[in-house]
Order: structure tokens, then sequence, then C-alpha cells
């Protein structure tokens, strides 16, 4: 059994005063492919954040091993840098920097972290063309700001554009599916079952299971309450699009009223 | 921790021209009154007009009161505090580099401006001017051969009395405002340059302003006039200690471009700008007008501000001559306490004029930014055309962004665009960026470098470059 990239353990978050993850446990191994669902308000995009690091999501207590090291003393470029990539569910819109610019950027210091030569100009351009190609995406869109104006299902090409450049050891895909039609979903899905690899790990965070008819995970984990009550195979995804996830309630389970952020 | 905290936390904001050269200097006492102005005319030894001159402008002063209208807050100047006049002492103005006080030299070579031929920026001529008085002109001889003048004002004032006379304040009249009054009654020195008929300046021409002894006020008046189908391009930079106490710099800059000339001015501002918490830095109270006298000519005003307390400064474009055109590109950067007021004016007066505004401000830290501009076409002017581009960057939530536009057009075959946008570079942002690798120095320094290009563009290529790392470094710790 191959090392795991990720263990996850006891792990409770609290943000804004309040505690969301209570006591979650998870391990990830190069190659495997996890699904992580649960209804609104579970704690899966404050798994998302605690694991990349965002500032306000307050490990409390628990551990988070990131190829055996600890993943919340390292700051947040830091764990990109050593291959953890979120693929944001809101993907954020920065004026003023194209997103070739930034690309470049990102692609070169990850590079440079990583003992390679950096690519100049006409080498990355290259590779953008070949990269965009994949997930048809117009290179025209790449000299725009960063998600300035971008459509939803452009966003989430977008991030996994950035994905398949930034070549990650562990992917998180945070709500990827939610917003997209069924053409932009296949090319999404596309994109990332091209990114499945034997040394490359990935967690996708969903509420439904739409996603996981096209990108097929080997391992399904429910969220509720900020714990994980139930794993299993990629048949458990058919299960809660039958039944919902009112039947995982039990008296400790209760799923809060609380919307989750819009 | 709030983004702010973070701001301010981060501030480092290491002004590395911060030093002072110990020389001795010949200084007034403090305060203003006709003697003094007496004075500054006689250390000149200036023609009768030119006293006349001052001294009207200083009753003129008299009567006036100082501008607060603008959307800056300090404490009330005691004008009576301030010295009117500095110069490092020395028997006379020397001749040659050679002659220059080596102090003065290794002080501007610190700066980054060497003024030894030999070592200095390859095709750029310099004028230093050293709190009240030009120290040193480069390159002179080689642009006298054709016909080019570029000299200390105060130098233009004993050899071209004719050209001082004919344009001194035909641009910025000496009660154009209180502090153009001010400038024109106690102005010590600048730059001068005149560009004769059809000539192509073959270097770039700089001023490089540095106040050194403390309490002094720095007013200088710089003038260009180009004549004829004539070009030239223009550089000014300035620094100064840091010292405790405010210092005041009121300049004035009249440029005059008649048939087919054309002016290219560029600053880099990058007077003391005070400490985190707003104490000390330099006033700059600055009047900088462009007349397109002639028809076809073109004036374009390229501003990096990052300097200074307090910034009042609206270089303007008078388009007198048909078919003129008007340019203003800046990007100004307030961090910490700054406050900066700044902006343009574009008179239309004669017909099918056209003026370019792009305006990008910057504010980070506790710092408030105010674009104020106006376009103005007269009824006569007709089929003119304005585009004005007006973009704010927030860098944190305890900053301010203003814009203040005003557009007045008089006839209806005018054409006229004004595009604004005000953007907020937040926490969502930083860490977005360090999401992908990218440490939040680095990704600040991405983004406004990106917001600031097409205004870094319009310099020259050295001070593009230059300009960027200032930038950065006035950046530096802004956001985390």
């Amino acid at each position: 059994m191959p090392d795991p990239i990720l263990q996850i353990s006891d792990l409770h978050v609290a943000t804004a005063g309040k505690e969301i993850l209570r006591g979650l446990n998870l391990t990830i191994r190069a190659g495997e492919v996890h699904a992580v669902m649960g209804p609104n308000a579970s704690g899966k995009s404050t798994l998302a954040y605690v694991l990349a690091g965002r500032e306000g999501y307050q490990a409390t207590a628990g551990t988070i091993r990131y190829e055996g090291k600890d993943l919340l003393i390292m700051p947040p470029e830091a764990r990109a840098r050593e291959g953890l990539f979120l693929a944001f569910q809101y993907p954020i819109e920065i004026p003023g920097m194209t997103t070739l610019q930034f690309l470049k950027a990102a692609l070169n210091t990850i590079r440079k972290h990583r003992g390679l030569e950096e690519l100049d100009a006409i080498d990355f351009l290259a590779l953008v063309k070949e990269r965009a190609q994949l997930l048809d995406v117009d290179v025209d869109f790449l000299n725009r700001p960063v998600n300035a104006g971008f459509s939803g299902g452009e966003k989430k090409r977008n991030e996994i554009l950035q994905m398949t450049f930034l070549d990650p050891k562990l992917a998180i895909l945070d709500e990827t599916d939610s917003g997209l039609d069924i053409d932009a979903l296949k090319i999404v899905a596309g994109g990332v079952n091209a990114l499945r690899r034997p040394d490359r790990a990935m967690l996708l965070i969903t509420h439904y299971q739409r996603l996981l008819k096209f990108v097929v995970p080997d391992y399904i984990h429910i969220l509720l309450n900020g714990r994980i009550v139930q794993s299993g195979g990629k048949e458990l995804a058919l299960t809660v699009e039958e039944r919902g996830y009112g039947w995982l309630e039990g008296p400790d389970t209760r799923i809060s009223e609380e919307k989750a952020a819009p | 921790m709030p983004i702010g905290d973070r701001i301010q936390g981060f501030a480092k904001n290491e002004y590395k021209y911060g030093f002072t050269t110990e020389i001795e200097a010949e200084a007034a006492p403090p305060g203003l009154n006709e003697d003094i102005i007496q004075l500054i005319s006689a250390k000149k030894n200036e023609p009768s007009f030119m006293l006349e001159w001052r001294l009207k402008a200083y009753r003129h002063w008299l009567t006036m009161k100082e501008p607060r209208w603008a959307n800056v807050h300090y404490l009330p100047i005691d004008y009576q505090a301030i010295v009117y006049y500095s110069a490092p002492k020395t028997e006379r103005r020397p001749k040659s580099l050679t002659e220059v006080d080596p102090l003065l030299l290794a002080t501007y070579r610190k700066l980054g401006i060497p003024l030894s031929e030999q070592e200095v920026l390859a095709g750029v001529a310099v004028d230093a001017v050293f709190d009240s008085v030009s120290v040193a002109t480069t390159y002179k001889e080689h642009l006298a051969k054709l016909g080019i003048i570029f000299c200390a004002f105060s130098e233009a004032v004993q050899n071209h009395p004719e050209l001082v006379r004919k344009y001194l304040g035909t641009v910025v009249p000496y009660a154009d405002n209180f502090f153009a009054a001010l400038n024109s009654a106690v102005f010590s020195d600048g730059s001068f340059c005149y560009i004769p008929k059809g000539v192509r300046c073959p270097m770039e021409l700089s001023t490089y302003f540095r106040i050194n002894a403390p309490f002094i006020g720095q007013f200088e008046r710089t003038m260009i006039v180009a004549e004829e189908g004539s070009y030239v391009s223009y550089l000014e930079g300035c620094t100064a200690p840091m010292r405790a106490e405010h210092q005041l710099h009121a300049a004035v800059v009249e440029l005059i471009a008649h048939d087919r000339a054309q002016i290219k001015y560029a600053t880099v501002q990058n007077w003391y700008p005070g400490d985190s918490e707003g104490q000390g830095g330099i006033y700059n109270f600055v009047t900088k007008r462009g007349i397109c006298a002639g028809v076809d000519s073109r004036i374009s005003w390229t501003q990096v501000e990052v300097g200074s307390a307090i910034t009042w400064k609206y270089p303007s474009v008078i388009l007198r001559g048909d078919n003129s055109i008007g340019e203003f590109y800046s990007v100004a950067l307030t961090t910490h306490r700054q406050q900066a007021d700044t902006g343009t004016k574009m008179i239309h007066l004669g017909r099918n004029t056209k003026s370019t505004i792009v305006s990008k401000g910057i504010s980070a830290g506790y710092a408030q930014n105010t674009y104020r501009g106006l376009v103005t076409i007269l009824k006569k002017a007709t089929g003119c055309r304005n585009y004005t581009q007006c973009h704010s960057l927030l860098l944190g939530d305890r900053c301010g962004a203003h814009t203040f536009p005003s557009i007045e057009v008089q006839n209806a075959s005018s054409q006229v665009e004004h595009e604004a946008s005000t953007t907020k570079i937040g926490e969502d942002q930083i860490f977005y960026c360090r999401q992908r690798g990218l440490s939040a120095e680095d990704a600040v320094s991405l983004i406004v470098n990106g917001f600031c290009h097409e205004v870094f563009r319009e310099l020259p290529m050295e001070f593009a470059v230059e300009a960027q790392k200032l930038l950065n470094v006035r950046l530096e710790g802004t956001v985390g």
C-alpha cells in the first residue's frame, strides 16, 4: 500500500468562534480519489479551507499530516509549493493581473521550489496553448484579468486549467460541479480524469453525486455535522442520490440549521 | 487578524533616501518678508524685472488664502517658520563638474544619480538641484551644439533673460493660486530648457531635486519651451531626508509647446512620505501646467507619485492650438497616513483637440487617495475629444479612494468618455494567490504592476523599471 499523502486525525476546526469540524478522520494515499459528500453546513468548505491554510479557520485539536509533515504549521504558499492545490468553490476575481501573468508567476514559483528551471515566455505560451485546448479554453480569455467577468463555468474551467499547470500531489476540488451545465461538467470532468495518476491523490468535495458519475471515486465519505459518519465505495453516492442525507442522521449528527455561505 | 492590522503590522516602509548630507550651507533666516525676497534676488544677481515680478507676486500672495478645498487634512502651516533660501556654501557656481563639491557628487551617487558624465545613465542629461540651487548640469556643451539650452533656471535668468522674460508666468501667472504666488515670490532655482525650431532633443533631459537642509522649503521653478517642430522628453525625480517635521515643497512648472512641437514630461516623485504614524514628510503643493500654444502640438504628463505626506498636484494642459493633444498618465500610491489629492485639467480652446487621462490611484494602510479632474471644452472648440479612465485600487479596508471628476462641454460636436472603477484587494485575493504558491508580497506586486502597466509604458524604459521597483519597495509589507 502506498504511503499516505494526507492523514487527518481527530481534527476539530472552529471559525468565527464556532466549532465546525468535530473530530474528523481521513487518510488519503497516492493514486486514490476520495469524495467527501455532505449537505449544506456539514463542514465541507471548512475542510477545504483548513487544508489550504485559510486564515480564520482555526484547528483547535487534532493533526493533519501531509507527506508526513505537520501541515498546520505551513503557510498557505508553502503548502501550495509542496503540491497541495485547491480548486475554489468561488474562484476569486483579481483585477489588474491577467490569467497568463498569474499562471506564469505561480508556475515559475512552484518550479523554482521544486528545483526545476523557470519557463521563459515562449515555452510557457506553448504549454498554455496545449493545455487550454484540452479544456476547451480560449487563449484570448487568458489575457483577461483573472476571473474578472468570467461566467461560472469559465471560472471553474480556469481552476482546472491552473490545476493542470501546477502539477499537484494532492488536488482538492471544492464543489467544482456547482453551477456547471452538463456540457461544462463533462469538460471539467474530462480534465480531472486526465489528471488521475498513481502518484497523485484527489479529494472531491461535493453536495450532489452529479460529478461522481463522470469522475468515479475510489472512496466516498459522508460528512455530517463536522464528522465523517459513513464511508464506502462509489455505490454510496447512489444511496445518497436515492435517500438523501436524512437516513444518516442520528441524535449525535443533527444537521445544523444554519445555511452555508452563498 | 483583520487585514487592516496586518497591513499596519507589515509597515516597514524603508525609505532608503532618508540620509542627510553634512554640508556647510548658507541660509536665510526663517520667515518671509520683502527683505527676504530682495535677498534671494540679490543672491541670484537678478535683473530688475525679476525682482519686480517677485515683489508683485509676494504682495498678491499676502491677499490670498491657502486653499482648503482639497481632500487633505493637515495642521496650519506657519509660513514664518520656513527657511526660504538655503544653498551649499561655495565661492561661486562651479563651471564644470570637476569643480563641484565632491560631497555633493557623492550625495547624488548615493541617490543613484551619477553626475560624472563618464558614469552617467546613457543618454540622460541631468540638472541637480540641491535645496535652493542647481549644483550641476551634465551634457550642457553637447546639447548647446544643437542650440538646446539646458541649465539652471538662475543661469537662464543671467544668460537668456529675454527668453525668461518672454515666457515667465505666461502659463502659470503669479496670481494663479496661493502656492504658485508663493513660489513666484521666493523661487530660488529649477531647470530651464529651450529646444530650438525643428530640433529633436537626442537625450532625456532630467532634473533631480533633493531637499537636504532642515526647515527649508523648496520652491523651484521649471520651464520648458519647445519651438516649432521640436521634441523633448524630460524627467524629474525628487527625494528628501527623513525628518520629524514637515517640509514644504511648492514648485511651479510651465511648459510651452509651439506649432507641431512635442513635450513629454515625466515625474517620479519620492519625497519622504513621513513615518507610519504620519510624523514628518514633505507637503508637496505643486502647480504644473503646459500650453499647447501651436497647432498640432502635444504635451504629455506622466507622473508616478509615491512619496510626500501630502500631495496637491494637477498637471494640466491648455489646448489652444487646433488639433493639439494633451495627455495625463498618473500612478499615485499612498500608504500609511499619506494623503494625495491629484489629477489634471484639460482645457480645450482649439478645434479638434484631443485629451487622454489615465489615472491609477493605489491606497493602502490608512491612506487617502483622491483623483480630481476637470475637462472643459469651450463653445468654439468644436470636434474635440476626451477620454478619461480613472481606476482606484484599495489594499485593505482602512484606506480610501475618492474621485471628483468634473466635465464641462459647451458644444455638441465634441465627445467625452469617462470610465471609472474601484477595486479592493483584500484577504480573498491574497489568499487565492498564496494558494497558488505566490507570497503575499509577490501577489501584491503583480497586481499593482499589472494595474499600473498602462502608465509605466509611457515612461522611458530605464525609468519604467525604476518606477516599478520603487512601487514594490513602497508596497513592501502593505498587505499580508
